[in-house]
């Protein structure tokens, strides 16, 4: 039996329509538009002005606060201004903007191909290097790669997790780069390992990507510390708490962090931004997409600077499709709808997803008729049902009492509901509405 | 851009699955004892199932339309599902009359009184055949005699059923067979108890049901009727009598399995299930009526509210210590 975890999850189609594509690098765009909030926590510090001639590579934005991430220049070129621009929240929000010329980089990055696996480095060190980086985790939740590096003090991390589930429908960029940076891959799960002073790492693939684990499986050969852990297909294994669940049978407390049970877990792409970073002194400013949908006319990986707009990548791709009706970054289950195609990719665009117009329209709601699907779909145990309910007639104190924020927000209990029900829509205020009361309670 | 980008928030994909699906799923599982009753009670089952159906559907409309002014919604199929699972609690002789007016008081009553599907706090198929039950005892029990398609409809021959046999002294009980395969006296779509299961196995394939209200409902009973058989065999039958006659089967398959009205989560579906195979044995035994599941499945509809808010789903990471 394959491994999974234990409480609900459901199994949508996979449609990875870009399997096995190789990751293609889209051409450097004439301007880019780099968001100085790219990560969970304070925003970067701005530290160019305008005229500021940039490499790719330069430091553009410090890190805010210890839970932000410093931003790096994607490309070669003068800065135009620093203004608002719309990202993929929707929001306006700082930018900076980059007339692109040349494509010059950074003298003290190594663009030398050649697989480096030796590394001297202390822990710290590794740890000042993946910040200096300014390293956020690549599978779409962008929190600084170096705080989860550090846990808190009296906590001893005993595993590393390597999250390569890629459960999310359509989107393969981590399947592609398992398949074509897998070295690569390895020595930056290392380097977390040493970083975090664990002898052990498991990273767990979704049993979809057969080959990625056999790919894997054979490299490990040469670590035999790092394991890699074929899982049973279901999401959201991908979420931190399932995927832990799935590796070593732990279940966190609410509102603990993985450490408490000693695993920190990383996302794939991370690993390979690890790797750059520390063996490459690369900094995170381009990242691998998905680009797909059913109607684009050649869903693919493709390789992209920070800032690149959207509209670039679905050109790249065959250009947008007559029947649009959403487009999204990231994936279906998980994804934010894109206000238009100008928004830049960020350092947590996993995928640009495009939708018709048919599949965009949700259907009309009923009453619910209390069938049960959400409570079984549901990975955290909760009753989407009444938590939807108790949201919708702001009862913040029931809310709290029933754990509204234990839910992940990964979309399940919509996606089961024949009645319809937009019951995450009503979860996701009512969480957010009782993570602020919350908050000013404890202050 | 040609057309207006749509924002919502995620996710932004669904299953597909509708209350629509759910209801036409169960009527598909219906299929299989509704052909025995064909062939066992032949015209009758055919015109009180035709006039259930058809008078379900119309009160339904009728209600929404002009008494709430609202959308209908008879098209989801949970309309056409209450007037079969009406019709198959009844006696294959029944008056149309009574079949129109059972049908009234369970759409009417039992479910748009409560604001609809999804409201109803009681399976409204049960209320209105109680309704009959209480209201016309001698025509809600006089039991049309299996034959072969027979053509009769009112004035078809009369006997007892199993369970009434077993009640007062023990008579000429059905052969084994015929109690399987459903030729016995009894409201007509209870008795093909091999095709209930039939139409339970098309609900677990279909996910539509989990397998814990039905088994653990009819284990139950079996448990229950088991012990007192073994204690007095003279007086109380058999378990496999009480298993495979009377309404179990389907109530248990298709009336205490009803969404809106039992309890949501797996352990809740436990004790309500536990519970309606206990009263329906007490009734079964000990009470005045021969048949208890109706009114077992009614009380226990009665203590679904408190069910949900007392046994609750086993949260992730409920017994993991704080680290």
């Amino acid at each position: 039996m394959l491994k999974t975890f234990r409480i609900g999850g459901i199994h949508p189609p996979g449609n990875k329509l870009s399997v096995h594509r190789t990751i293609e690098v889209i051409p450097v765009p004439q301007q880019v538009v780099v968001p100085l909030s790219q990560h969970i926590g304070a925003p970067a510090t701005v530290v160019v002005a305008k005229g500021d001639a940039v490499k790719a590579g330069s430091l553009l934005a410090k890190a805010g606060s210890f839970v932000s991430a410093n931003i790096h220049s994607p490309v070669s070129g003068t800065v135009v201004k620093i203004d608002d621009a719309v990202d993929a929240s929707g929001y306006k929000r700082p930018a900076v903007f980059i007339a692109v010329e040349g494509d010059v980089w950074e003298e003290s990055i190594d663009r030398d191909s050649t697989l480096k696996k030796n590394c001297e480095l202390s822990s710290k060190e590794i740890i000042d290097k993946i910040a200096e980086a300014g390293i956020v985790g690549m599978g779409g939740a962008t929190f600084p790669t170096h705080v989860k590096l550090s846990p808190p003090a009296g906590m001893k991390a005993e595993i590393l997790l390597i999250n390569a589930a890629e459960c999310e429908p359509y989107l393969t960029s981590d399947h592609q780069l398992m398949m074509e940076k897998g070295e690569e891959i390895l020595v930056g799960i290392s380097l977390l390992m040493r970083a975090i002073g664990v002898n052990k790492a498991a990273v767990g693939i979704e049993n979809n990507k057969q080959d990625a684990i056999r790919h894997l499986t054979a490299l490990a050969k040469e670590y035999p510390n790092i394991a890699v852990v074929p899982l049973k297909v279901q999401y959201p294994q991908g979420g931190e708490k399932q995927l832990i669940d799935a590796v070593i049978g732990k279940q966190i407390a609410s509102g603990a962090l993985p450490i408490s049970v000693g695993a920190v877990v990383q996302n794939i792409g991370t690993a390979f931004a690890v790797y750059e970073a520390v063996q490459k002194n690369k900094p995170l400013f381009e990242r691998v997409v998905t680009v797909t949908g059913k109607q684009l006319a050649q869903p693919r990986n493709v390789l992209a600077r920070i800032g690149t707009p959207v509209s670039a990548l679905i050109e790249f791709a065959g250009g947008l499709p007559d029947d649009t009706g959403k487009i999204i970054s990231g994936g279906p289950m998980m994804g934010k709808a894109l206000v238009d195609t100008s928004v830049p990719v960020t350092k947590g665009t996993s995928g640009i997803l495009i939708l018709s117009e048919p599949e965009s329209k949700r259907k009309e709601m009923r009453n619910c008729i209390r069938c049960s699907k959400c409570l079984q779909a549901c990975p955290m145990g909760l009753e989407p049902n009444l938590l939807a309910t108790v949201s919708e007639f702001e009862d913040w104190e029931k809310a709290e009492q029933i754990h509204i924020t234990d839910c992940l927000e990964c979309g399940c209990c919509n996606y089961v509901c024949p009645a319809n029900r937009p019951l995450l829509d009503y979860v996701r205020m009512g969480k957010g509405k009782v993570t602020r009361i919350i908050q000013s309670r404890n202050n | 851009m040609a057309n207006q980008l749509t924002i919502s928030p995620s996710p932004h994909i669904h299953s597909g699955d509708s209350v629509e699906k759910k209801m036409y799923g169960v009527l598909i599982a219906l299929i299989p004892a509704f052909i025995v009753s064909l062939v066992y009670f032949g015209l009758g089952a055919l015109i009180i199932t035709a006039v259930s159906v058809l008078s379900c559907v119309l009160f339904e409309y009728l209600i929404q339309k002009y008494l709430i002014n609202g959308r209908t919604t008879v098209g989801d199929g949970s309309a056409i599902l209450t007037g079969v699972l009406l019709a198959f609690n009844l006696p294959s002789n029944l008056p149309v009359w009574i079949v129109i007016l059972g049908a009234l008081v369970a759409i009417g009553i039992g479910k748009m009184s409560f604001g609809g599907l999804g409201n109803n706090i009681f399976n409204p198929a049960l209320i209105g055949r109680v309704f009959l039950l209480i209201s016309f005892p001698a025509q809600m029990t006089s039991w049309p005699q299996p034959g072969f398609f027979p053509l009769e409809y009112a004035d078809a021959a009369t006997g007892a059923t199993t369970l009434s046999l077993i009640k007062g002294h023990f008579g000429e009980l059905p052969a084994t067979s015929a109690m399987v395969l459903g030729k016995m006296g009894g409201s007509f779509g209870e008795v093909g108890s091999l095709a209930l299961i039939a139409g339970f196995c098309y609900l677990l394939w279909k996910k539509i049901i989990s397998w814990h209200i039905p088994v653990i409902m009819i284990l139950t009973v079996a448990a229950f009727t088991g012990i007192m058989h073994a204690i007095h065999p003279s007086q109380y039958a058999d378990p496999f009598v009480h298993v495979f006659s009377g309404g179990l089967l389907l109530g248990a398959i298709f009336m205490a399995t009803d969404y809106v009205t039992s309890p949501m989560s797996k352990k809740g579906m436990v004790v309500y299930a536990t519970g309606i195979g206990i009263l329906t044995s007490i009734i079964r035994l000990f009470g005045a009526y021969p048949e208890g599941v109706s009114f077992a499945i009614l009380i226990m509809n009665a203590f679904t509210p408190l069910i949900n808010a007392y046994i609750k789903p086993k949260r992730f990471g409920k017994e993991a210590k704080n680290g």
